[in-house]
């Protein structure tokens, strides 16, 4: 049975591939799902981190015995950081009775900074040697400097995409609280819980089994809660120090500065096509910054397309900023925006329609067809004619994704049901805010022919059955085959307590809206759990490969609207055709798509970490100056699921990859003023207008 | 956040007296409250201004007089002024977002601080907080100012003062009234406030004179992001006209000078003239022509012609 398990029609499915109202959906709206910071223990204590203001330091000595001395102080850590490599690197804590009065302790805490020369951002960073790591080359072909020669067309330029950050809206934080010596439970803002404990007991020097890590919901990560990072291990190491439970939240600066964000690109790029409308060559030095380390390098020429003859080098620059972390979908959309970039500026120095240059130059058949079909939605045909005189000018703009979103083995679910009828799911895994735990109840209710609400999904707790972080859109495929091998392994076992009452053989019995069936007869789900022998089922169930796959192609089409006056650009429509596979949820799926343009629209318009030469501090540490879509830059959007095989595919991240490059080359479109910059501000805007680059 | 004790002053008396001994005043308290978390203030004592009376309410009669405890949304809503004076209407409804607009007051958006990303880092320590330098000279300057700037290069952040000025409206305070645009401060003449407030003094409100129900008026504001910003540049404008002439013309820039910028030279380039495109592009090249843009913000030169441009076209719709 395990090799054959398939997925259910969805022509026929009560659940499955319908549109899945999320089962924890009510309690997020009236405010009685508790996050993280909803979490309040007995005695427990409020910790604080002190971070470095400057950019680069030594720490020479740290006195915190005024801090110590404070009424409400209870522990006070002065070892957490020697050096600082960034404004915001943590030097010490403390926990306090308030979070006020830890505050206010940290002001106390006085420190002997070493202060030492800094580099803020790549485009500095880039000119300075001992700043630069060795290139990494991404080399095929001829040398595209032997082809430029045979080229009908070449396009040169500088193009850049700044840092972004997940700005997650509940912040990185935990509560710890220690059960034993060598044992504690933390509730932690996390998107993986089992990664979450591993970490925390290697950090802490306690045994795996005694770390009990829970996130029942959370409030957005994209990539950047994976550990529990220094807060998390320095909230533990308070509670200790304390003897009580401590809680450590990070404030919006701490939020911004220091807990991830996604690298930048600066690119100088040549590259050529041939008259018959292919990409030649593709010659280009890119640099980007991770933070102190010099580990970077973005997915670039993107692999959409067919580029026979290329040499990029990738040149990772150490600066003193906050660290990297996975971004949604990391790397793809800054080489994507590269990427497609160029190839529209190629289709237009060749006077070849960018949608045709397309179809010649991608890479396979899947974005040919969706190319066509993302064409026909956005009404190319109307391109022409579009407004391209006078104030306010349209045009329209495509490009291309791809990601894999495949699931990774190791997955158990375990499905109890109880004589009294109760169905309970439970997965190590936890919901990033994708709706993992609806479509856990969703798989179990339609597979036992129940309905949604009477069953229990429990997830978010390390103490529930194996599960990986939910990073690289595997969550779906990852958690959903083990699920689904559960509940059918649940139904045989109804199936043979049914088929006794009913008798007949139990291959024919059929579980559908609350009842077991066959042969004209049935008998009701509760009554089948009634008779169940030993007290009910408890079975688990592995992850089964047949049931996902990895790969998916994707395009979005942008129309926008120009005002040449103030350089504003209205992203008036995106549609996007997002191969999905087998999707367990429509409306989570399509929700996801639409999320994930919301956030490309951010990328194209407005965000921008800017980090100042001058002080080496964040300029735009907060949300009034770190720039995400309001309401009205959402444009309409069209999201089209292109399904190519039933098996279930991730596609987190796909949909947030192309945005930013299709709106970029609309913008080009309208009105003939090329951004190779982002975001595209109306600083940007002139700057571009006017011949100011990079 | 410092501790400070809270004051209900019985009148503005009291409330003054408590701002002379180190208090900070409270109308709406968006403002505030941004400044009291990053520490920009410390003050002893919060005195509340919605408990002395006769701050509050709106009064059309002869002109309109706004008290400073109106809310932008009640300025934003108010009928007489959306159809008598309409860029007023317009400004107060581009600030902020809604649920600020329900909060913050007239007075609060006339005395708020600079938003210059410098100045409100509570580690850097610049010419607006007694430092030595202006940071975003050399620094990040992309959204300083283009005229009037230097030694500090700060743009005034409000929208309703522009549109005030344009409406050559007045402003009172506990001790005295005069032209709003002669309220404003910039830093080559006073460092530590963009205001001429002296220790104690309170706005209480703005009178806008019924003459001006008879000019053209509109205020448009380009941003970054329509949601929710603050101007990167904008222009009231205040127009008596004689058939499509243009008898009188009053235009004040925002977000582009420490203080509301009235620009006398556009002002000069629309007198008498028939206004078209091509005289409104005249009119914002004047506005422009005294530009001295930094390092990162030459963009708001060609923006703002264009700003002062939109502002000119609109106010004869």
């Amino acid at each position: 049975m395990a090799q054959s398990a398939q997925w259910p029609d969805r022509q026929a499915s009560r659940y499955l591939g319908k549109d899945i109202p999320r089962v924890d959906g009510p309690t997020k709206v009236t405010g009685a799902a508790k996050y993280t910071y909803d979490v309040v223990l007995p005695g427990m204590l409020y910790g604080a981190i002190l971070r470095s203001p400057h950019a680069a330091a030594q720490v020479r000595s740290v006195d915190a015995s005024a801090a110590r001395a404070m009424p409400g102080v209870v522990a006070v850590l002065t070892d957490i950081g020697r050096a600082a490599r960034f404004a915001g690197e943590e030097i010490a804590a403390v926990a306090a009775e308030t979070e006020e009065i830890a505050r206010d302790a940290l002001k106390a805490i006085r420190v002997d900074y070493e202060v030492q020369p800094f580099v803020s951002n790549t485009l500095r960073g880039k000119d300075i040697p001992d700043r630069v790591g060795e290139p990494q080359v991404n080399s095929r072909g001829e040398d595209p400097d032997t082809l430029w020669a045979q080229a009908a067309a070449v396009v040169e330029g500088e193009y850049y995409v700044p840092v972004r950050e997940h700005l997650s809206l509940e912040t990185h934080g935990v509560v710890v609280r220690w059960d034993a010596d060598d044992a504690l439970t933390c509730w932690c803002s996390t998107q993986a819980v089992h990664g979450v404990a591993g970490e925390l007991a290697a950090g802490l020097g306690v045994p795996r089994q005694n770390v009990k890590v829970i996130c029942e919901v959370m409030g957005g990560g994209f990539g950047s809660k994976f550990s529990p990072g220094v807060e998390g291990l320095t909230a533990a190491r308070l509670a200790k120090a304390a003897g009580r439970p401590v809680k450590l939240m990070l404030d919006r600066y701490e939020e911004q500065v220091a807990s991830g964000n996604g690298p930048d690109a600066y690119m100088q790029c040549k590259a050529a096509a041939t008259s018959d409308g292919r990409i030649l060559a593709i010659k280009a030095d890119l640099f980007g910054t991770g933070g102190y380390s010099r580990r970077w390098a973005v997915p670039f020429p993107y692999s959409t397309y067919t580029v026979p003859n290329v040499r990029a080098a990738m040149h990772g620059v150490q600066t003193n900023a906050g660290s990297q972390r996975s971004l949604r979908a990391p790397g793809h959309p800054q080489g994507c925006f590269l990427t497609e970039t160029v190839v529209d500026e190629l289709a237009v120095a060749l006077r070849m329609d960018p949608l045709e240059f397309r179809l010649r130059n991608v890479r396979g058949g899947v974005w040919d067809q969706q190319l066509r079909l993302g064409a026909e939605r956005i009404g190319w045909s109307r391109r022409a004619s579009l407004p391209k005189s006078g104030r306010f000018r349209r045009g329209m703009g495509a490009a291309c994704t791809t990601w894999g979103g495949g699931g990774r083995g190791g997955s158990v679910c375990e499905v109890r049901i109880g004589n009294d009828g109760s169905v309970w799911a439970g997965i190590g895994t936890q919901d990033l805010g994708t709706g993992t735990r609806t479509y856990v109840a969703a798989i179990v209710a339609e597979v036992l022919g129940v309905s949604i609400e009477r069953v229990t999904a429990d997830i978010g707790k390390s103490t529930l059955g194996n599960s990986g972080g939910s990073g690289g859109s595997v969550t779906a495929a990852s958690v959903s085959p083990a699920v689904m091998m559960a509940a059918l392994s649940a139904r045989e076992r109804l199936a043979q307590t049914a088929a006794a009452m009913l008798g007949v053989p139990a291959g024919e019995v059929r579980f559908a809206d609350g009842n077991a069936s066959a042969q004209g007869r049935s008998v009701s789900f509760a009554e089948v759990c009634a008779k169940l022998p030993s007290g009910g089922i408890e079975v688990t169930g592995q992850w089964n490969q047949a049931l996902q796959r990895s790969g998916v192609g994707g395009v979005q089409f942008a129309e926008v609207e120009v005002d040449m006056w103030t350089g504003g650009i209205r992203v008036i429509k995106v549609v996007a055709v997002q191969d999905c596979g087998y999707y367990l949820n429509k409306l989570a799926t399509e929700s996801q798509v639409i999320g994930g343009v919301i956030q490309g629209v951010g990328m194209a318009l407005l965000e921008d970490r800017k980090m100042d030469n001058g002080t080496g501090r964040q300029l735009n540490p907060n949300m009034e100056t770190y720039k995400v879509p309001g309401s009205l830059e959402i444009p309409d959007i069209d999201v089209v699921l292109f399904d190519t095989h039933d098996q279930v595919t991730g596609i987190g991240e796909p949909p947030v990859i192309p945005t930013a490059a299709a709106i970029g080359n609309a913008v080009f479109d309208a009105s003939g003023v090329r951004m190779r910059r982002l975001p595209m501000t109306p600083k940007r805007f002139f700057d571009a207008q006017e011949g100011r680059m990079v | 956040m410092n501790n400070f004790a809270w004051l209900e002053p019985k009148g503005l008396a009291e409330a003054s007296q408590a701002l002379k001994e180190g208090g900070a005043a409270l109308g709406g308290g968006i403002e505030l409250l941004c400044l009291l978390k990053d520490s920009l203030v410390t003050p002893a004592t919060v005195v509340n201004l919605k408990s002395v009376s006769g701050l509050n309410g709106i009064r059309a009669n002869d002109g309109i007089e706004i008290g400073a405890l109106a809310t932008l949304t009640q300025i934003a809503q108010h009928e007489r002024i959306r159809s008598s004076y309409r860029a007023l209407a317009q400004a107060a409804e581009s600030v902020g977002s809604p649920q600020i607009r329900n909060v913050g007051t007239l007075g609060g958006n006339l005395c708020q601080r600079p938003r210059c990303w410098y100045f409100r880092d509570p580690e850097v320590h610049c010419l607006k907080k007694g430092g030595a330098k202006c940071f975003a000279v050399g620094g990040d300057n992309e959204y300083h100012a283009i005229l009037g700037g230097g030694p500090c290069y700060i743009v005034h952040p409000s929208d309703l003062a522009p549109a005030l000025i344009a409406l050559n409206a007045t402003v009172s305070t506990s001790a005295r009234t005069m032209a709003l645009e002669e309220f404003f401060r910039l830093p080559a003449q006073r460092m530590d406030h963009e205001t001429a407030l002296e220790e104690g003094e309170i706005v209480t409100g703005v009178k806008v004179p019924a003459e001006m129900a008879g000019w053209k008026s509109y205020y448009y504001k380009a941003r970054e992001r329509e949601s929710f910003d603050w101007a990167l540049s904008s222009c009231a404008v205040a127009l008596r006209t004689s058939g499509s002439t243009v008898q009188e013309a009053r235009v004040v820039l925002g977000g582009v000078a420490p203080i509301p910028w009235r620009s006398k030279e556009a002002e000069a380039a629309l007198r008498g003239k028939t206004l078209d495109e091509s005289v409104a592009e005249a009119a914002g090249r004047a506005a422009v022509a005294m530009a001295e843009p930094m390092s990162e913000n030459r963009y708001k030169v060609a923006l703002t012609r264009n700003v002062v441009k939109i502002a000119l076209l609109e106010a004869l719709k």
